[in-house]
C-alpha cells in the first residue's frame, strides 16, 4: 500500500493532510491492519482544542482500544459523522476516512512530522520485529 | 555468577509455521504465540471469522489447550474426587463440563471429562493453567490407585464449529458423525490415520468436533490443510482466538482468569448445574455448602450497552447514581448479535434482568441493561 505523499505521518500512525492553516487527521492503513475490523471512533465535538502529541479521541476494534493523538495543535473545525455509524470505512479506505478537520495554531508543528517514504521505513521496521 | 534468571520462552503449538505462513496475525495468549485473526485475504478478520462460525464452518488451533488422563482402577473415584460434576454418570465416550475446585469452592480450572474406557478419563484444560491443573490434579489423587499422566504435548488439537462442521469433518472420516450426539465422542480414521479420538464438543456456543491428531509438524499441517481444502466448498475459514473470545462470550462460555479464578465461587459464577452436590464428596463441596448457607453476595450477569460504548474486560459497573458495585469480566462487541455485551459480577440486588446500571468507559458513565443469558442460544437442530 503507497502512502500518499501529499501528507504527513507521525509514529503513532496518524496521516495529517495540511492546506495552509487547515488540515485533515486520520490514521493510516498500517494502523487500520494493525487493529483489524474497527467498531468504533470516538472524536472530540468541534471547538475543541488539540494539543500536538496528546491523545484527541479512541479508535475501537473488536479486540483492542487505541488513543488517538494529535499530529499537531489546533481547533477542531469539522468531524467525520459517518464515522460514528460507518466505522468499518477506515478498514476501507484509512486514508480516505479522515476522523476531524483543524485549524493549525502553528503549521511549522508539521515540519517536524514524518514524509511518506520515512514513514513507510518506519513501518516496515516496526513490522519486522 | 548469574543472577539473571532465564524468561520462560514463548510457546508454539505444531501448527505455529503454517499459521505464519497463511498471513495470520499473532499475539501471545497465556505464555503461547498464537494466531488471533487471519487476513481478509483467507476470509478472516474476527469479523467475518465469527460469522462464518455461527452461519457454515470455521477450524481453529487449541493445540494450547492441555490433556491430563487418569487411568487405572479407581480412576472414577479420583476424577469423583477432584471434579464438581457427577462423572459416575458418564457412559463410555461420553463427556461433560466440570471443574476442579480449590478447597474454598473456587476454581482451579474449568475442563472438559471424558470417558473414554471403562477406568479411562481424558480432561482437557486450558492453556493458562496446564502446569498448575497437572500439579493439582496429581497432588489430589494420590490416594487412588490410578496413574495420572500429562498428555498436553501429545496432541494437536483442531476445533471445527459450525452448523457446517459436521459435513466437513464427514467428508474426511469413516466414523458415523451422525450417531454422535453433542458431548460425546467417537475413534475413527482420519486422513488416513487410525483410531483417531473425535469429540463433538467446542467452545463457540455452536455445533463442532474437536479432534486429537498426533502432534509431529508434518502430521498437524498435512490434517489442517487437508480439512481446509476439504472445507473449501463449504466456505471454511481459518479462526483465531479473537473469534473464539467474541462466540463463546455471545453464548456466556467461562473463560478462566475472567468470569472464574481462584477468587470466584461456583455459586457466583452461575455454574450450579454443573455442581453436584448430591455427591458425597469433593474438593470444595464443604466450603461450597457454607458459602450457600451464607448467601451469594454476587453474581455474573449479562450486560447489553444501551449507549454509545464498548465495555471491556475490567471496566467498573456503576449504579444509576454513579456508586461503583462491581466489574466487567469480559466485554466485547458481539459481532453475530451486533450489540456490544459484557459479562459482569454485580451484587445480587442488581442482578436482576431489565436493571439498569451504568459501565465507566475512559471516565464516562455508560448506560447498560441486565439482558438473559447466554446472550445467544444456537438453534435447536433439525
Amino acid at each position: 500500500m503507497p502512502y500518499p505523499t501529499d501528507r504527513k505521518y507521525t509514529k503513532e500512525h496518524e496521516w495529517i493532510q495540511a492546506n495552509g492553516t487547515s488540515a485533515t487527521v486520520g490514521i493510516t492503513d498500517y494502523a487500520q491492519q494493525s487493529l483489524g475490523d474497527i467498531v468504533f471512533v470516538e472524536t472530540p465535538k468541534v471547538g475543541a482544542e488539540l494539543t500536538a502529541g496528546k491523545t484527541f479521541g479512541t479508535v475501537e476494534s473488536v479486540k483492542a482500544v487505541s488513543d488517538l493523538f494529535a499530529p499537531a495543535s489546533g481547533t477542531v473545525t469539522e468531524v467525520n459523522g459517518e464515522l460514528a455509524t460507518s466505522p468499518e470505512n477506515v478498514n476501507k479506505d484509512a486514508h480516505g476516512s479522515w476522523m476531524v478537520k483543524l485549524t493549525l495554531k502553528n503549521p511549522g508543528d508539521l515540519d517536524s512530522l514524518l514524509s511518506a517514504a520515512d514513514y513507510e521505513k518506519f513501518v516496515a521496521e516496526e513490522a519486522g520485529h | 555468577m548469574s543472577l539473571v534468571e532465564a524468561t520462560p520462552a514463548i510457546r508454539k503449538t505444531a501448527l505455529n509455521a503454517v499459521h505464519r505462513q497463511m498471513g495470520a496475525k499473532m499475539v501471545e495468549f497465556n505464555g503461547w504465540d498464537m494466531p488471533v485473526e487471519y487476513p481478509a485475504s483467507l476470509g478472516g478478520g474476527i469479523i467475518a471469522e465469527h460469522m462464518a462460525v455461527r452461519t457454515g464452518v470455521g477450524i481453529f488451533d487449541v493445540s494450547h489447550m492441555g490433556d491430563i488422563r487418569l487411568a487405572g482402577p479407581q480412576a472414577l473415584a479420583a476424577v469423583q474426587h477432584i471434579s464438581m460434576n457427577d462423572a459416575s454418570r458418564l457412559a463410555i465416550g461420553q463427556a461433560q463440563y466440570s471443574a476442579l475446585l480449590y478447597p474454598e469452592g473456587t476454581f482451579v480450572d474449568d475442563v472438559i471429562v471424558h470417558r473414554l474406557g471403562e477406568d479411562d478419563y481424558l480432561l482437557v484444560i486450558n492453556a493458562g493453567t496446564r502446569e498448575k491443573d497437572f500439579s493439582w490434579v496429581r497432588d489430589n489423587t494420590r490416594q487412588f490407585d490410578c496413574a495420572v499422566e500429562n498428555l498436553s504435548d501429545d496432541f494437536t488439537q483442531i476445533a471445527i464449529q459450525g452448523p457446517k462442521a459436521v459435513n466437513l469433518l464427514q467428508k474426511l472420516t469413516d466414523a458415523d458423525l451422525g450417531a454422535v450426539r453433542f458431548y460425546w465422542v467417537t475413534r475413527g480414521k482420519l486422513c488416513g490415520l487410525d483410531n483417531i479420538l473425535l469429540g463433538r464438543t467446542g467452545y463457540t456456543a455452536e455445533d463442532g468436533f474437536e479432534i486429537y491428531i498426533p502432534a509431529d509438524e508434518a502430521t498437524s499441517a498435512r490434517l489442517w490443510n487437508e480439512i481446509l481444502a476439504a472445507g473449501k466448498e463449504l466456505g471454511v475459514v481459518p479462526c483465531g482466538l479473537g473469534a473464539r473470545n467474541t462466540l463463546r462470550l455471545e453464548g456466556k462460555l467461562p473463560l478462566y482468569g475472567h468470569e472464574i479464578s481462584d477468587t470466584i465461587n461456583v455459586w457466583e459464577a452461575g455454574l450450579d448445574r454443573f455442581c453436584k452436590m448430591e455427591k458425597p464428596e469433593f474438593v470444595g463441596r464443604v466450603a461450597l455448602e457454607k458459602a450457600k448457607a451464607a448467601g451469594v453476595k454476587r453474581s455474573l450477569v449479562g450486560l447489553e450497552m444501551t449507549e454509545r460504548g464498548i465495555a471491556r474486560d475490567e471496566y467498573k459497573v456503576l449504579d444509576a447514581g454513579g456508586r461503583e458495585i462491581g466489574y466487567v469480566t469480559s466485554g466485547s462487541p458481539a459481532p453475530f448479535l451486533k450489540k456490544n455485551i459484557a459479562l459482569a459480577y454485580v451484587p445480587l440486588e442488581f442482578a436482576a434482568v431489565g436493571t439498569a446500571v451504568k459501565v465507566e468507559i475512559r471516565g464516562q458513565s455508560v448506560g447498560a441493561v441486565v439482558v438473559p443469558t447466554p446472550f445467544y442460544k444456537r438453534p435447536k437442530m433439525k
